[in-house]
């Protein structure tokens, strides 16, 4: 034995090593259980590191976008004589102002209107993995979060919190192999299972070919895993296709479309509801509420028509039905005969050929 | 090579350079991609692992390096620990068994040795994800080879920023 290990004294070593950490791999595996100390060692002694890079980079940021943008407005001005003109700067000036805003006030007024708790965190770091679909953020245990947290933005789900540290935390994005979530379609209501694929994009899995799934349809939590609150936009179908064992679906995730620099822990989520009305776009701008008495004043006269009809389909029935009433008709009376649809009902016009669906 | 000259090409770093490289390559990797998402194709570990292996040309040195590397990596990691720790000892090894038999101070062999260690690393973390984590990780041989030649091409010009941290004779 003795003149084994001197002699593969070197290969030895290496056989030591790689059993080691087999050993400890399998301990993980089997035990479900993170050799945590190691890790919060490592990730404490990185979060402080990170926050000062991460404060410095903004700060270095702010002050060179700044620092450029005033040179910028210097030159402008120097050319640009005439009051009209300087306004027009101004103008410009304020809508880069407001740009750059943009993403923080939309993630600040989310947090306000929506109806879960939520955390505001900063994401400050990659993890290791080559993949890197994992991010570390900024709070931990000691700001409430929990291991299986969900994390979204305005735009759509991030991922989900799958290591908790006293100050920072692991997300795990939804763009990672190994991330699932429950999901369902916006418009018929097709139920399924997001999947990472460790590219930009995710899928789908699990809906039935017989399922009707369309192009640039949106997907939303559905609130099944018990992390994600139902009725989160996840993204939106980009190619849909008949499969083997169900359809292929690959979605654009709309809460990565744009940097990952803030995001939301969501502490206690509230479903949702899943309406069929367009999901809004990426930004969000609220306008303030109108005066009381100006819009009193200013308030158009309310519709004499019934605003229930919204479909083509509504309307059709809406009009025979008017035109059932003029002719004294009862609907579902075989007695009498059919009333003629072609005669203009008082008041209203005759519809006009090929109407849009949407007005 | 013979014996003599194989030992006088034996480096020597302080253990300040030993220890603080590595975790400046790791934080690279944590932090720099963040800025510019185009850098994260580097893995500054792995070549800093081959780089020490190579210089240190001990097997035994070679495996305690890759394995403390790759466990430090994993700790910033999502994965187990252990993942990254295998495939860099498995590094170490063979890259300081290669510097016994190769002269590793030749730019062209440290691109070569790059090149073929990237491929070995990523090639063997995929087949440990897959047998051992059941992780459903596609292996795309194509892009794997396209970074390793990018690798390999940061490769010599950083071996030689290291070669400047030697300590003096």
């Amino acid at each position: 034995m003795e003149f084994f290990l001197n002699r593969y004294r070197n290969l030895s070593v290496l056989l030591v090593a790689i059993l080691a950490q087999l050993a400890l791999l399998a301990y993980q595996i089997r035990s479900a259980q993170d050799v945590r100390l190691i890790r919060v060692w490592a990730v404490s002694a990185v979060t402080p590191l990170a926050r000062m890079i991460e404060g410095g980079r903004s700060g270095l940021s702010t002050f060179f976008h700044d620092y450029f943008f005033l040179l910028g407005v210097r030159q402008e001005n120097r050319r640009m004589k005439t009051d009209l003109e300087r306004v027009e700067m101004e103008n410009q000036y304020l809508r880069e102002q407001l740009s750059s805003a943009d993403r923080a006030s939309a993630l600040a007024i989310f947090q306000r209107t929506s109806q879960s708790k939520t955390l505001a965190a900063r994401v400050i770091g990659n993890t290791t993995d080559s993949s890197g679909k994992a991010v570390i953020i900024d709070r931990g245990a000691a700001d409430g979060v929990q291991k299986g947290m969900a994390v979204i933005k305005p735009e759509g789900i991030v991922g989900k919190v799958i290591n908790v540290f006293p100050h920072a935390a692991n997300v795990l994005l939804i763009t990672d192999p190994a991330f699932a979530a429950g999901v369902i379609s916006q418009k018929n209501h097709a139920p399924g299972t997001l999947k990472g694929q460790g590219q930009g994009t995710v899928i789908v899995d699990h809906v039935q070919n017989e399922e009707s799934v369309e192009q640039n349809e949106w997907f939303l939590t559905s609130g099944d895993d018990l992390i994600f609150p139902r009725g989160l936009m996840v993204g939106q179908v980009t190619v849909v296709r008949p499969g083997k064992n169900g359809k292929e679906i690959y979605l654009a995730p709309s809460g990565l479309q744009s940097s990952l620099e803030n995001v939301l822990v969501v502490l206690n989520g509230i479903h949702g509801t899943i309406t069929e009305t367009p999901v809004p776009n990426q930004s969000v701008h609220l306008l303030a509420p109108p005066p009381e008495a100006e819009s009193a004043a200013t308030a158009p006269a309310p519709a004499t028509a019934p605003a229930t009809a919204a479909t083509d389909l509504d309307r059709a029935i809406d009009r025979y039905r008017a035109i059932g009433a003029a002719q004294n008709h009862k609907y579902g009376d075989k007695s009498t005969p059919a009333p003629n649809y072609n005669a203009p009902i008082e008041g209203t016009p005759p519809p006009a050929p090929n109407t849009p669906s949407h007005p | 090579m013979n014996d003599a000259s194989r030992k006088s090409g034996l480096s020597k770093y302080s253990w300040v350079v030993v220890i603080a490289i590595p975790l400046t390559a790791i934080l690279f990797q944590v932090y720099v991609p963040r800025f510019l998402p185009f850098l994260a194709y580097l893995e500054l570990p792995l070549l800093v692992t081959v780089y020490f292996a190579l210089a240190k040309r001990s097997p035994i040195a070679g495996v305690l390096y890759g394995t403390s590397v790759g466990l430090a990596q994993d700790s910033l990691s999502h994965h187990p620990l252990g993942m990254y720790g295998i495939v860099k000892t498995l590094v170490g090894y063979f890259a300081a068994f290669v510097s016994q038999r190769f002269d590793v101070r030749n730019h062209s062999i440290r691109a070569i040795l790059s090149f073929f260690f990237y491929f070995f690393h990523e090639f063997f973390y995929w087949v440990l994800a897959r047998a051992l984590l059941g992780e459903p990780v596609d292996f795309a041989p194509a892009r794997v080879l396209v970074l390793a030649v990018l690798n390999a091409a940061v490769a010599p010009p950083l071996f030689l920023i290291l070669d400047k941290l030697k300590a003096p004779e």
